[in-house]
């Protein structure tokens, strides 16, 4: 192994590949299998964090960042003026194998420029996760990216060595694409999608009868979508999002607020700030729609067509809907217990079972873990004491801003004044 | 009056000491481990003498009122060490025999919550190891790894590691117990290592080893490659983040600095 030569390779190819902000290695019930190398049926570990904060779970590369599209939001594409590099499939198979064996990683997440052709492409992500899994017996997790264009065939075997198969969407809306990169059609992205879809279920029926089916991308798919690129509002990045979740069984869509990588007059520029506080408050709403039983209309809307800054989604609808609360937290129903701003799922499920017990008073919740300085403005509980004012959804909040400190807080100190 | 009862740290003993206070109908036990307690055996103080068939009476009398998530809670709280911990065991185990039923879930009560909360600890610890172990190659085919975790984590995290590098040699060692597990492709033992070197000087890399086991005899001199690797996951990390992104305070909320020493990419 020519060792300087895969360090100046893992330079490029591991930089290049960064801006895929997936990096979930959980889903997945692949077990070891023959005293095999390898195990990801438990749950997703995060080996270590880089200096943003971002997990590292597996190997994040390119295949290669040669690539034949221009698209303007993306640091290989063609015209850019920068270092190429390409990982034979060996180089990949062996990096991948002995990081794992130290424990440096739960597996390897392959993508790819496209070279040649998308089914070219494809074709070579395939025989790495191929020779991982039939030559070194490999069971961690592989997560290899579907080519927009590859052909059914292709995108049918790659689930048979890949735990997860994603298609980065990229932007939001078709207007966006049309705009950014024009050599690329929206259809290119759903086609993918769809054909690994339908191998998942059909996979799912066949195992009913046949207990042998071979599993097919155990971890499901995921998708991308870059925030602030084009001019987006957070309704439609999350009537997108739903989308995906609803019509192809998404197991995450990830959002990624953009990083300026080129001097293009239909983007931002290079130094503007990453959007990092709208990127978490995108995520905080995709939480309130899988686990805490949103409707996106209740958060987004018509008349609410972007997230607030300064406060997160769920007390935003709070307050919008405060003729709801307050509710007796010791006869709540789950779905609003949930709702209440402040208490996250995990202390809905303790204040179910410690119910059962006894009544709950603010010691008991304060103790439990609750963050009181939101939710007491919305409950009641066995207390005598509880907020009696009737107080207004604007008062409210500024009470609660006054009661807490967010490291975004300069970010939006000119939104408060409006209301104080 | 209160009657101290010393037990040997192991879960038999503080199981015995249990069986102790019922046998002998101790009215206010206090359970303390002997190493912690000052040997000048004062009024009331007793050592209790490890009885695994006593304790397993009592373990499965425990086991028999409770769920596994329960039981399992107990174990791991016990792992985490926590002065007076024994004494929240003693109060969960004391109320699942008076109600014929272990409290779980009445997290409204101090002992439950508290049991639940060092339980969470050391769960959390656990996953952890699992995820900042980091082996190297140290002879032709033993993967060795040290760490210093909070709370006594390996019998916990054995099972992930013997699923996982099936078709490896391995070893870890808790240099804080002064213990580790290794696996010979078949099955996970304990084992004690006599290190040449004091504690302060090992560093991530482990110095030369001699083998307390006659079979066990590790040195401490690392093949190239071994270095080329640890310096390719370095180059790896590096080159992942993203610089215009950079968020310390978020970074040192994950990864404390307390696990740096063994970390590579962190050394």
């Amino acid at each position: 192994m020519n060792y300087e030569r895969i360090k100046e390779k893992l330079e490029i190819l591991a930089d290049a590949a960064k801006y895929d902000v997936s990096c979930s290695s959980s889903g997945s019930k692949r077990q070891n299998k023959n005293k095999g190398l390898g195990d990801s049926s438990g749950m997703g570990i995060c080996h270590t964090y880089t200096e943003d904060g971002r997990c590292v779970s597996l190997l994040k590369i390119l295949l290669t960042n040669v690539c034949i599209f221009d698209c303007a939001y993306c640091v290989t594409r063609k015209s850019n003026d920068i270092k190429r590099a390409a990982f034979t499939v060996q180089e990949v198979v062996d990096l991948t194998i002995n990081f794992y064996r130290r424990n440096y990683i739960e597996g390897l997440f392959l993508s790819s420029g496209i070279f040649k052709s998308p089914d070219a492409t494809m074709e070579r992500l395939i025989r790495v996760a191929k020779k991982l899994r039939e030559e070194e017996n490999f069971n961690g997790y592989i997560h290899l990216k579907s080519i927009p264009g590859a052909s059914d065939e292709l995108m049918q075997e790659a689930g048979l060595y890949a735990d997860r198969l994603s298609v980065n969407i990229e932007i939001p809306t078709k207007a966006g694409l049309k705009l950014l990169a024009p050599d690329k059609d929206h259809k290119d992205f759903i086609k993918p999608m769809k054909a690994v879809q339908n191998s998942i279920q059909i996979y799912k029926s066949e195992k009913k009868l046949i207990k042998s089916t071979p599993i097919y991308a155990p971890a499901g798919q995921s998708t991308q979508m870059i925030v602030g690129a084009t001019g987006e509002s957070d309704r439609d990045i999350m009537y997108s999002a739903n989308f995906f979740y609803d019509k192809f069984q998404m197991k995450r869509v990830y959002y990624s607020g953009y990083i300026p990588v080129a001097n293009d007059s239909r983007l931002p520029a290079i130094g503007t700030e990453v959007p990092m506080m709208r990127e978490n408050r995108l995520y905080q709403t995709d939480w309130l729609l899988r686990f805490y039983g949103f409707n996106v209309k209740e958060i987004l809307n018509d008349t609410h067509q972007n997230l607030d800054m300064d406060i997160d989604p769920k007390l935003s609808w709070a307050l919008r809907n405060l003729d709801l609360f307050p509710i007796d937290i010791n006869k709540a129903d789950k779905r609003m217990l949930a709702r209440v701003p402040g208490i996250g799922m995990r202390s809905v499920g303790k204040i179910l079972s410690a119910r059962r017990y006894r009544k709950l008073n603010w010691e008991h919740l304060k103790a439990i873990g609750i963050s009181m300085n939101r939710s007491k403005y919305f409950m009641t509980c066995d207390s005598r004491e509880f907020e009696s004012r009737d107080l207004t959804s604007a008062k409210i909040k500024n009470l609660i801003l006054l009661d807490s400190s967010s490291k975004y807080h300069k970010n939006f100190s000119n939104q408060l004044n409006l209301f104080s | 009056m209160t009657t101290t009862l010393l037990y040997d740290g192991s879960l038999n003993g503080l199981m015995t000491a249990i069986f102790t206070i019922y046998d002998r109908k101790i009215k206010l036990p206090i359970i303390a481990l002997d190493s912690r307690t000052q040997n000048d055996l004062f009024e009331g103080t007793e050592l209790v003498i490890t009885d695994p068939d006593k304790a397993q009476r009592v373990w499965n009398r425990f086991k028999s009122l409770c769920n596994h998530h329960d039981s399992h809670q107990v174990y791991c709280a016990f792992l985490s060490e926590i002065i007076g911990i024994e004494n929240t065991i003693y109060e969960y185990l004391k109320m699942t025999f008076i109600d014929q039923k272990a409290p779980s879930g009445d997290y409204a009560n101090t002992t439950v919550l508290k049991l639940s909360q060092a339980a969470k600890m050391v769960g959390r610890e656990k996953h952890r190891m699992e995820a900042f172990v980091r082996f190297h190659l140290i002879d032709e085919e033993t993967y060795y790894a040290n760490i210093e975790p909070d709370f006594n984590v390996l019998p916990l995290i054995m099972k992930h590691f013997k699923n996982r590098y099936a078709d490896q040699k391995w070893i870890i060692y808790d240099l804080k117990r002064n213990y580790g597990i290794s696996y010979d492709l078949k099955t996970v033992q304990e084992v004690q290592i006599d290190f040449n070197k004091a504690r302060g000087q090992r560093g991530i890399l482990n110095t030369t080893i001699s083998g307390k086991d006659d079979e066990m005899t590790v040195k401490g001199s690392f093949r190239e490659s071994e270095n080329n690797y640890k310096d390719l996951w370095n180059q790896y990390f590096k080159s992942t983040n993203i610089e215009s992104r950079k968020n310390l305070k978020l970074h040192l909320q994950h990864v404390p600095k307390r696990y740096w020493k063994y970390l590579s990419e962190k050394v």
